[in-house]
C-alpha cells in the first residue's frame, strides 16, 4: 500500500503564458489531515482542478495513493470526495435527485426510502444523536448503499433532502455539496474553501463530521484562507504564494518560527530595531511582530521607559502575514 | 446509462415543446389539405406568379395539387426547419451547457471518463432525435389517415428518414463544435441550422449557386427530388454523414483533453 496519499513533484500549471501553480511539491501522508493555505489567486484551486484532471498539468506529475492523476483518474476519483468552493447544481432537481445521481455516477446505489436500520450503515459517520452517545459502524465498504449515510448526513446538516437544489441557499447548497463529497465513504476528501456560506454552528458540525471520518481513517486535504481553520484542525499544512509552495511542515513547526508578537506599554525608540514587522504604535504603548535579535531587543527596550511588556508566538494568521509580506 | 437518463430528464421540457409544437402545425397543415385541394386552380396561378421564390421551395417541381406534393412543400418546411433548430440547439448545448451552467466540476469530479461523458451525452441527443421523428411520423401519417387520403408510404417515409439525417448531421456537427466552446451557444447552433437553410434556398434559386447544394443538408431533403427519383440522393446524404462523424470525432479530440473551468 502506497504510504502516501498525496504526492507531487515538480507540478506546473501554465493557463497560456499566464502562471498557474509552478513547481509544487507536496506529500500528503495516508490519514493526515492537511491544509493548504494561501490567499485568493495564489494557486490553491489550480493544484486542487490538476489532482483531479479537471486540468491537465503543463509539467511534473502527481499521484494519489500511487496512481497517476492523468491515467488513473477514475480510479482516484473512485476513492476520492471532493467539496468546491463554489457549488452548482443542475436546474429543477431535488436534493435527494443530485444525492442520487451523484451515487449512481459512482457507481453506488441509493435505495432512497428503503434505509438499512439505524447503525448498520457501513459508514465511519455517526448517527445524529446525542454527542456523546453516538453510534458509529467501523466498517468502511465501497459497495455500501450510499442512501443511509446521506440520511445521516441530511439530518446532521440539518438539510431537507425533498427541497429543489438550485433554490437553495448558499449555505445550503454547500451542504449538499458535503452530503455528495462525503456519502460513498471516500479514502481521499479534498475540500475547497469548505465553509464559505456556512453559519457557525454548522460550520462546528462540519468539523465535527471531518474529524470523525478523519479519526476512521480518511486522508483529509483542506484547502483555505481561514487560519484558524488549518490551526483548530490540520497535523500538516502548506503555504502557497504565487503558484509556489513557500513553507510546509507540521502546524505546530509553522506556527513555530523566530518570530514573536511584541507588546509594550511605555516608549521606545523603534528606529533603532531591525526585523520589525505590522508596527501598531498607539498612544500607551506598541504592538509588531519581532524576527530580529533578542539582545537587541532587550537593549532598546532597556534604553527606554516601559511599564509592561509581553512576547508571545505568533498565531497562525501573523506568520501567514509575515510569509505574504516577505 | 447513468448520464443518457440524467440528459432525458434535464431535457424533457424541451423535448415536449419543441416535439408538441412541429407535431402540431405539421397535423394543422395537413388538415388545411383538403380546402387547399379544392382550390388548386387559384393555388397554381398565384404559386406561378411568384418566380423565383417558386423555384427556391421547390415548388416549381412540384403538383401542389396531390398531398405528397403538398405535403414535401408545407409540412417539410415545418419538420425541416423545426428539427434542424431542435437538433442544433441539441447538440451546441450538450457539451458546453455543463461549464456554461458550472455544473462540469460536479460531473467531470464524479469517477466517470470523459469518453463515457461523450458518449453518453452524444447517445441522449441520437435518442431524443429519434424520438421526436418517430412520434412526429407516427402523428403525420394519423393526420393523413384522418383527412381520409391514402397515404403514399414510401415518398413520405423517405421525406421523413431525409430531414431525420439532416437533424443527426447538424446535431452531429453542433456536438463537436460544442466540445469548443465554454459558453453554451445557442446563437451559433440556431446560426448553422438557418444558414443551412437559406443556403439550400439561395442553391435553389440560382443556377451559379448550386453548388451549395454540397453544403447544406437542406439539399437532400428536397421533396420535389425525392419524389421524382423515388430515392434519396446518396451523395449528398454521404457527405453529409461525413460532416457529421467529423464533428463526433472533433468532440472526442477535443473534451477529453479539455481543461475545464
Amino acid at each position: 500500500m502506497n504510504e502516501n496519499a498525496i504526492q507531487t513533484r515538480n507540478l506546473t500549471k501554465y493557463y497560456g503564458k499566464t502562471r498557474g501553480i509552478e513547481q509544487i511539491d507536496l506529500t500528503v501522508p495516508r490519514g493526515d489531515f492537511f491544509g493548504f493555505i494561501g490567499p485568493n489567486g495564489a494557486g490553491k484551486s489550480t493544484t486542487i482542478r490538476t489532482l483531479l484532471g479537471l486540468i491537465r498539468p503543463t509539467g511534473g506529475e502527481a499521484k494519489i495513493f500511487g496512481l497517476d492523476i492523468i491515467n488513473d483518474r477514475e480510479r482516484i476519483l473512485s476513492q476520492t470526495g471532493y467539496l468546491p468552493s463554489e457549488t452548482a447544481f443542475y436546474p429543477s432537481m431535488r436534493v435527494r435527485d443530485v444525492l442520487k445521481l451523484s451515487a449512481e455516477l459512482r457507481g453506488r446505489s441509493f435505495r432512497a426510502g428503503r434505509h438499512a436500520p439505524p447503525g448498520s450503515s457501513h459508514s465511519m459517520i455517526a448517527q445524529p444523536q446525542s454527542s456523546d452517545n453516538r453510534r458509529k459502524a467501523t466498517l468502511p465498504s465501497h459497495e455500501h448503499d450510499c442512501a443511509e449515510t446521506a440520511r445521516i448526513l441530511c439530518e446532521r446538516l440539518q438539510l431537507d433532502p425533498a427541497r429543489k437544489a438550485d433554490e437553495l441557499s448558499l449555505g445550503n447548497k454547500k451542504k449538499v455539496a458535503i452530503v455528495c463529497a462525503l456519502q460513498h465513504d471516500p479514502d481521499l476528501l479534498i475540500l475547497d474553501e469548505p465553509t464559505s456560506g456556512l453559519d457557525p454552528l454548522m460550520q462546528r458540525e462540519f468539523f465535527e463530521i471531518l474529524r470523525e471520518c478523519s479519526a476512521g481513517g480518511t486522508t483529509i486535504f483542506l484547502s483555505s484562507h481561514i487560519l484558524s481553520e488549518i490551526q483548530h484542525n490540520c497535523a500538516h499544512a502548506a503555504i502557497i504564494r504565487d503558484g509556489r509552495i513557500i513553507a510546509a511542515g507540521s502546524v505546530e513547526d509553522l506556527s513555530r518560527t523566530g518570530a514573536r508578537r511584541i507588546s509594550i506599554r511605555g516608549q521606545m525608540d523603534y528606529s533603532a530595531l531591525s526585523g520589525v514587522k505590522n508596527l501598531r504604535i498607539s498612544p500607551d504603548g506598541a504592538d509588531f511582530l519581532y524576527s530580529g535579535d533578542m539582545q537587541a531587543l532587550l537593549a532598546v527596550m532597556a534604553n527606554g521607559t516601559i511599564r509592561d511588556v509581553s512576547i508571545t508566538e505568533p498565531d497562525l494568521e501573523e506568520i501567514f502575514l509575515h510569509y505574504y509580506t516577505n | 446509462m447513468t448520464i443518457i437518463k440524467h440528459e432525458l430528464r434535464q431535457n424533457r421540457t424541451a423535448f415536449a415543446v419543441w416535439t408538441a409544437s412541429i407535431a402540431f402545425l405539421l397535423i394543422i397543415c395537413v388538415f388545411l389539405f383538403p380546402e387547399m385541394k379544392g382550390e388548386m386552380d387559384s393555388v397554381g396561378d398565384l404559386f406561378s406568379s411568384m418566380g423565383s421564390f417558386t423555384a427556391a421551395f421547390g415548388m416549381d417541381r412540384l403538383n401542389f395539387g396531390t398531398l405528397i406534393g403538398y405535403y414535401s412543400i408545407e409540412c417539410g418546411n415545418i419538420l425541416g426547419l423545426g428539427g434542424a433548430l431542435f437538433a442544433s440547439l441539441l447538440g451546441i448545448s450538450a457539451l458546453a451547457k455543463e461549464e456554461r451552467d458550472r455544473t462540469a466540476e460536479f460531473l467531470l469530479t464524479h469517477p466517470v471518463s470523459r469518453k463515457r461523458i461523450i458518449t453518453e451525452k452524444l447517445a441522449a441527443v441520437l435518442l431524443q432525435i429519434t424520438a421526436m421523428n418517430l412520434l412526429i411520423l407516427i402523428l403525420a401519417l394519423l393526420s393523413i389517415a384522418l383527412i381520409g387520403e391514402d397515404i403514399p408510404s414510401r415518398e413520405l417515409l423517405l421525406i421523413h428518414g431525409s430531414y431525420f439525417l439532416l437533424q443527426l448531421e447538424l446535431a452531429c456537427i453542433c456536438f463537436g463544435i460544442s466540445a469548443f466552446l465554454r459558453r453554451g451557444g445557442a446563437g451559433i447552433g440556431m446560426g448553422l441550422a438557418a444558414a443551412a437553410y437559406f443556403l439550400n434556398l439561395v442553391a435553389n434559386i440560382s443556377e451559379s449557386a448550386r453548388f451549395l447544394h454540397w453544403l447544406t443538408p437542406f439539399a437532400y431533403c428536397e421533396g420535389a427530388d425525392i419524389i421524382a427519383a423515388g430515392k434519396l440522393d446518396g451523395g449528398r446524404i454521404a457527405v453529409g454523414m461525413t460532416l457529421a462523424l467529423i464533428g463526433i470525432i472533433a468532440a472526442y479530440r477535443q473534451y477529453t483533453r479539455k481543461d475545464i473551468q
